[in-house]
């Protein structure tokens, strides 16, 4: 009963706001149908309406689930130097932090659905009514780590709310277990789906021991750079208080990350090109374009150029200071991290393919329709699940509605 | 394994049924019945009659023809090899349209489960200078070879190690085979394969009616159908009645050979015993029973 009212509470939050609140969701409904649209026309036709084929038959889609399970990890290790330095809103980070975390799996698992040819069939993974290739495909790895996540994700920040909705003390000890359990679990998340590509002895490119720790490296870059905006807009909105020192121990830290990544890069680079095999095809389509074959390599260059941008604007000490400056790192870093997940780690796995012949794959319309309408999903229910938090824990949301409730 | 069957179909009486009544409601129950169908390697011998039969008449309505859909067993004692020639390969592609035929591949889109490489011979066998597509007048060009590649019937099939719902296994004879009713079309098999032998409906498949095969094996050449994958099966509705691939058959130099590794008498043995042989990427540890040879 209570919990009904928790959940009508909620909903009357979402439902109430301001002219630019209701042009945001005007917006995102938009691009949801535009998106739509696009992906009915895939569900109809099949995958065909893709860029996908044969040869490259993995995409931008598998490329995008790649890089959200990136976010989902990192925003909930964000946690562990918040209680290392002791932030002061610890809690009010890790609501925030693991509210990203459940809107990112939900959008890199749809990201999987929409890639799938029998959508349908996905029962087929399950265990107990399906036939789960369980402990030996990565796959069904990947989607067991991604449901505990989900599950324990979804249930600290339900508790968290629903407690402070009811103004009741919320249960210390099971909220600490689940978040210290969920630390190792983000890491895990992106372990797995680094093995994912690394368990493939047929793809060269990606059958390189430092894939999972360069994708966690690259999460730490993209998940806090989200974060970072959204605490600055929160500290200027509501009353959420976070010190511009912690703003900047969350930048540090993202050059420690964005450093290392770099030095793992350049290190794959040196052994890739010192040695000189037939293996390194890949890198040269990536980096240079294969004959007249070049469509790929605005893309990586443009990952790289953001790239270096965002570490320099970290790196220096008054840029990073700058809130201006600042935030247009985090913009880069972001966009340079999508770029490098959504085409730079999956179209060089696959080109030249298995057997020496070159598909150039470029994202269609259709593909692009349809991510635009998983993020904008994304983005809507990220939008009220922070809009929820925010009425619930600086609002004081709980105790009007009771009081209207007490008069009448 | 009884229990077990009974639980797995209590399970999902309750959890599929409603959601199978909204997803399928308006369709009639054969539909449900086949969206409800386990998978194909743990039902009983019985089960797969009844489906196989399903089928015949599901196909009958479909295509106005009588078809034959077999669930044939692999046979005991026997592990099938293939080798090829690659001295003798001329690179005309006979196998590759006799296959098309045979085991009832898409048009348009085009599905092709054999693939030849144009390789030159100054270079000897090397994927990243070897192209699918040269088109002269006559074959072979002078100074190239070729190199047909289709499945290579893995003992260690990274293929099935990969897919997350165990549609995709090897049989007893070594064939490796897709449930195409029970694959979910994640393609994590296309990117394990390291021989580019899986191929995936990209749309819905297309073979004029008069062209179709009507012997057909559940587990083999039957219609597909958008949104699975397919493979070579080295011709399982054939060679488990005890024939020739159908590449094999039509090869014009004969460079492609078929039988039973466990035969000490078989040809492919006789190869294996006297012949300079190669696999392909044999560093993957894949062990393929697909096996090149020079002849000559």
């Amino acid at each position: 009963m209570n919990f009904i009212r928790f959940i009508t509470g909620s909903i009357k939050i979402i439902l109430r706001g301001s002219k630019v609140y209701y042009a945001w969701l005007i917006l995102l409904l938009l691009l949801i149908i535009w998106g739509g649209l696009g992906y009915s026309d895939q569900l109809s036709e099949g995958l065909i309406k893709t860029h996908m084929r044969d040869s490259v038959s993995w995409a931008f889609y598998i490329g995008n689930f790649t890089f959200l399970v990136g976010v989902a990890a990192a925003a909930v290790m964000l946690v562990i130097p918040a209680y290392i330095y002791n932030w002061k809103p610890i809690k009010e980070i890790v609501i925030f932090g693991e509210l990203l975390a459940v809107c990112a799996v939900i959008m890199s698992i749809a990201f999987v659905v929409v890639d799938i040819g029998k959508p349908l069939r996905f029962w087929h993974m399950l265990p107990l009514i399906g036939t789960m290739n369980f402990p030996s495909s990565m796959l069904s790895w990947d989607f067991f780590v991604l449901i505990i996540y989900f599950l324990i994700n979804l249930t600290v920040v339900t508790h968290l709310l629903y407690s402070i909705f009811y103004k009741k003390e919320y249960n210390k000890k099971l909220v600490l277990i689940l978040v210290l359990a969920s630390i190792p679990m983000a890491v895990a998340i992106h372990t797995v789906t680094a093995f994912l590509y690394n368990a493939l002895p047929a793809r060269p490119f990606w059958n390189s021991a430092l894939l999972a720790p360069r994708f966690l490296a690259s999460a730490f870059c993209s998940g806090p750079a989200i974060l970072l905006i959204l605490f600055q807009i929160l500290r200027k909105v509501t009353k959420f208080e976070i010190k511009d020192e912690a703003i900047w121990r969350i930048a540090e830290l993202m050059v420690y990350a964005m450093f290392i990544y770099l030095y793992f890069t350049i290190t794959e680079l040196f052994k890739e090109f010192y040695s000189g095999t037939e293996h390194l095809l890949y890198w040269k389509y990536l980096l240079f374009g294969i004959g007249d074959n070049k469509e790929i390599v605005f893309y990586s260059w443009s990952s790289i150029g953001m790239g270096v941008v965002a570490f320099f604007l970290f790196l220096i000490p008054k840029t990073r200071k700058n809130f201006v400056t600042l935030n247009i790192g985090a913009v880069l870093i972001y966009a340079s991290v999508y770029v490098e997940k959504g085409i730079a780690l999956i179209i060089p796995g696959f080109t030249p393919d298995v057997l020496g012949q070159i598909y150039v794959y470029t994202p269609s319309m259709t593909e692009i329709r349809t991510a635009t309408m998983i993020f904008s999903i994304g983005f809507l229910l990220f939008t009220f699940l922070v809009k929820i938090a925010i009425a619930i824990i600086f609002e004081n949301y709980e105790i009007s509605v009771l009081n209207k409730r007490k008069k009448s | 394994m009884k229990k077990d069957n009974s639980r797995r179909s209590f399970l999902k009486n309750i959890s599929l049924a409603t959601f199978s009544a909204l997803a399928l409601s308006g369709c009639d129950m054969k539909a449900v019945d086949e969206f409800l169908q386990d998978n194909f390697r743990i039902l009983t011998k019985e089960e797969k009659d009844v489906i196989v039969k399903n089928l015949e008449v599901k196909y009958k309505e479909k295509y106005g023809k009588e078809f034959h859909v077999s669930d044939k067993p692999a046979m005991d004692g026997v592990s099938f090899g293939y080798a090829l020639d690659l001295s003798r390969c001329v690179g005309c592609r006979r196998c590759v349209y006799a296959c098309v035929k045979e085991n009832n591949q898409s048009r348009d889109p085009q599905i092709q489960w054999i693939q030849v490489l144009q390789m030159e011979k100054e270079k000897g066998i090397d994927f990243a200078h070897s192209t699918i597509h040269y088109n002269p007048e006559t074959v072979p060009e002078p100074g190239h070879f070729y190199v047909p590649v289709q499945c290579q019937q893995c003992e260690n099939p990274p293929c099935v190690k990969v897919c997350p719902v165990k549609a995709t296994w090897k049989e007893e004879d070594g064939i490796v085979v897709v449930d195409y009713n029970w694959c979910i079309g994640c393609r994590y098999c296309m990117a394990a394969c390291p021989y580019g032998a899986r191929h995936f409906n990209w749309g819905e498949p297309n073979i004029p009616k008069e062209e179709l095969n009507t012997e057909m094996h559940y587990l083999g050449n039957r219609p597909r159908m958008k949104g699975v994958v397919e493979k070579c099966t080295f011709c399982i509705q054939r060679t488990r009645e005890g024939k020739y691939p159908a590449c094999v058959e039509i090869c014009p130099v004969g460079a492609r050979k078929f039988g039973n590794l466990l035969d000490p008498n078989s040809e492919v043995r006789y190869i294996l015993k006297n012949k300079r042989v190669l696999v392909l990427k044999q560093e993957l540890n894949t062990q393929p029973k697909f096996y090149y040879f020079f002849g000559v």
